[in-house]
């Protein structure tokens, strides 16, 4: 079986998170079945390969009336969100991550896009839902989702990751899973309305230099942003990939800041205020603050910079055998587009350039991909991102360097996968 | 109201012209150039209008509250995830200690040794606390739980009654702390191609193999709790 086959049925897979449970034991019981069946023709005829017959080619299927709403395959329920239980106090507080190991492009389905809660998920009814622009404006607005979804629309697609993210591994390596070292980072087409549009409607008093975002979850979560970036790319965003948000992401309508740390990206917006100063909210000082060695923090570092991580091979998607692989991987940039991402399969003693596969959009996901001949020898593999304006990949020793061990956010740095001669893959830190 | 319903009037508007431009004149001072949307009044944006600005205080409102009373409504709303003093219960955070260790080993930020501002304090308890009855608390019950967290940080005396006048005043400890302005790019890597670094110095200093941190990711969701 080739090893393409074991990537996309996960289940089947020997890997190295998997129990020796009922996938493994059902696919030893098909093959003894198969065995007996070139023994036996009536046997032969349930042996679903070539020259047999499988049994799904033989009884009609559900219509089209039986799924309103689609789902994925049943062989594809491993893949889903997945949080680590024991770093929240609550579910309601907590995040859950994308399985970025059985992604296959740069848009994140909207079942998988991870999810960040400050007070829990809430569910807002569209018609009872409003959006209020007041403060330093001329004419301060209450607005529907039946106004809002009249203003002239955009449909943009952009990352959206956590600044936490990669965040348990400052100090060390812990958790061995591409899922949760990387997975609070989901990219999607946002469609609505430029947040300059709006601010237009209402009127920018010439004093107006900063905007707070304020969410109708339970947390009421809100963020403070500079007026230039709102102008510049900001999207009030109601549409995700062609559908309504999901509530998750923030419905009936999120605020969109491209390229920046995902806590400023309110979910369940309900209002904007502008100022001639930030607020300091706690999720901006006490929270989503880089504490520095030297006892001092920095505040406002809202830029994720670049950043690239390999998918394949990783923990969850180990080798099988010596042979012909494609390394895959997802690379980003909160200032713009990527322009090279280089890959090393040695611990970064030698790179090579990974071919980008287009689209190659600003602040949006990017996939690279690169030939391997694995030998079967043990390998450090290694990916780097360079972005447009030239900013280069640090690796996990160069941001400690600067920042100490003790900060939480912005973790950038080049991931380092392990991969032993058997093929298990491990998350690895290299001095 | 369905849609519908509020279409009706709307059309019928519209089929009388002359009011038509009237509706359109008596709206124009107050709605923007697309005519979407309706003037928000005070009273409504009193309502929503709830944020307080962490370095002067700018949008507390009238009220107040001692340490003494703050204690009650903690020991009633809060300690039950914080603990009686604030040393939090489980993974719930703890609101005080850790004066002194932001340079240490394993820092411990809490109100008293990381807040930069007293009214932020006031803030987040009013809009996201309790936890599971968010913004519920009468104005004078957050005065009073921002007091006694003060008090239990150290920070102000068991007489302390906070209020717009006095939470702006509160100098909390770590308030130079911080810089507002975002020093990055603050790494300089180069994007070498060939004999980076020396074979021999590439060494695993840290691995999470057999650390037994890692929920599974495969099966149902894992429930893992420990170390």
């Amino acid at each position: 079986m080739n090893p393409l086959h074991w990537r996309i049925f996960p289940r089947r897979r020997a890997g190295t998170f998997d129990k020796p449970a009922t996938g493994r034991r059902s696919f030893l019981r098909a093959g003894a079945a198969a065995a007996t069946g070139l023994l036996a023709g009536q046997a032969r005829a349930a042996e679903p390969s070539p020259p047999g017959e499988p049994n799904w080619t033989k009884s009609i299927g559900p219509g089209v009336d039986d799924r309103p709403y689609g789902v994925p395959s049943k062989f594809e329920r491993d893949v889903i969100r997945r949080d680590v239980p024991w770093l929240t106090a609550t579910p309601q507080s907590s995040v859950s991550f994308t399985p970025l190991q059985n992604m296959h492009g740069i848009i994140t389905p909207n079942g998988l896009f991870f999810e960040r809660y400050h007070g829990g998920r809430a569910d807002i009814d569209p018609h009872q839902h409003r959006l209020l622009i007041h403060g330093l404006v001329e004419r301060p607005l209450i607005l529907t989702m039946d106004d809002i979804l009249r203003f002239p629309s955009v449909s943009r697609i952009y990352f959206i990751e956590c600044p936490a993210n990669g965040g348990m591994e400052w100090r060390g390596a812990q958790l061995n899973s591409l899922q949760f070292t990387h997975g609070m980072i989901g990219c999607a087409q946002w469609t609505g309305v430029k947040l300059s549009t709006l601010l237009d409607e209402v009127g920018l008093k010439k004093e107006a230099k900063w905007l707070l975002a304020e969410g109708a979850d339970a947390a009421h979560m809100d963020r403070s942003l500079p007026l230039d970036k709102c102008l510049d790319d900001c999207l009030v965003a109601y549409g995700q990939n062609g559908e309504a948000l999901r509530p998750e992401q923030g419905y009936p309508l999120r605020l969109i800041v491209p390229g920046w740390e995902g806590s400023v990206n309110i979910k369940y917006l309900r209002r904007i205020k502008l100022g001639d100063q930030p607020t300091f909210t706690r999720e901006e000082t006490s929270k989503y603050t880089d504490l520095m060695a030297d006892g001092k923090s920095r505040g406002f570092t809202w830029i994720n910079e670049a950043k690239s991580v390999v998918t394949f091979p990783c923990p969850e998607q180990p080798l099988t055998a010596p042979g012909l692989y494609e390394i895959r991987g997802l690379a980003w940039s909160g200032h713009g587009r990527i322009k090279s991402v280089d890959v090393s399969s040695d611990g970064g003693v030698s790179w090579n350039g990974a071919q980008l596969h287009e689209p190659v959009l600003p602040k949006a996901l990017t996939r690279f991909s690169m030939p391997w001949r694995w030998d079967g020898a043990p390998a450090l593999v290694q990916s780097r991102a360079v972005d447009e304006t030239g900013y280069v990949q640090p690796t996990i020793a160069q941001l400690r360097k600067v920042r100490g061990l003790n900060s939480i956010y912005h973790n950038n740095s080049i991931q380092t996968w392990q991969v032993k001669p058997d093929g298990s893959v491990f998350d690895v830190q290299i001095g | 109201m369905s849609r519908s319903a509020r279409r009706l009037p709307l059309a019928s508007i519209a089929l009388a012209g002359a009011l038509a431009v009237f509706t359109a004149t008596a709206q124009a001072g107050s709605l923007g150039p697309l005519g979407y949307g309706k003037a928000a009044t005070p009273r409504e944006i009193a309502g929503w209008d709830i944020d307080v600005r962490g370095t002067d205080g700018a949008g507390l409102p009238p009220g107040q509250g001692s340490v003494s009373h703050g204690a009650d409504v903690f020991a009633q709303q809060c300690a039950a995830c914080h603990g009686t003093f604030g040393e939090g219960e489980g993974r719930y955070p703890k609101l005080m200690g850790g004066e002194g260790t932001l340079t240490a080993d394993r820092p411990e930020p809490s109100v008293g040794s990381y807040w930069p501002y007293a009214p932020t304090l006031w803030d987040y308890i009013n809009r996201a606390m309790p936890f599971i009855a968010p913004h519920s608390l009468p104005a004078d019950d957050v005065y009073a739980l921002t007091a006694y967290i003060l008090n239990f940080n150290n920070i102000v005396p068991g007489n302390f009654v906070a209020d717009r006048d006095s939470l702006p005043k509160v100098k909390m400890p770590n308030r130079a702390g911080f810089s507002w302005k975002d020093p990055r790019p603050d790494t300089a890597a180069t994007r070498c191609m060939k004999n980076c670094i020396d074979p021999k110095s590439v060494k695993i200093i840290s691995t999470a193999e057999g650390k037994n941190l890692t929920p599974r990711t495969t099966g149902p969701l894992d429930r893992m709790q420990g170390h």
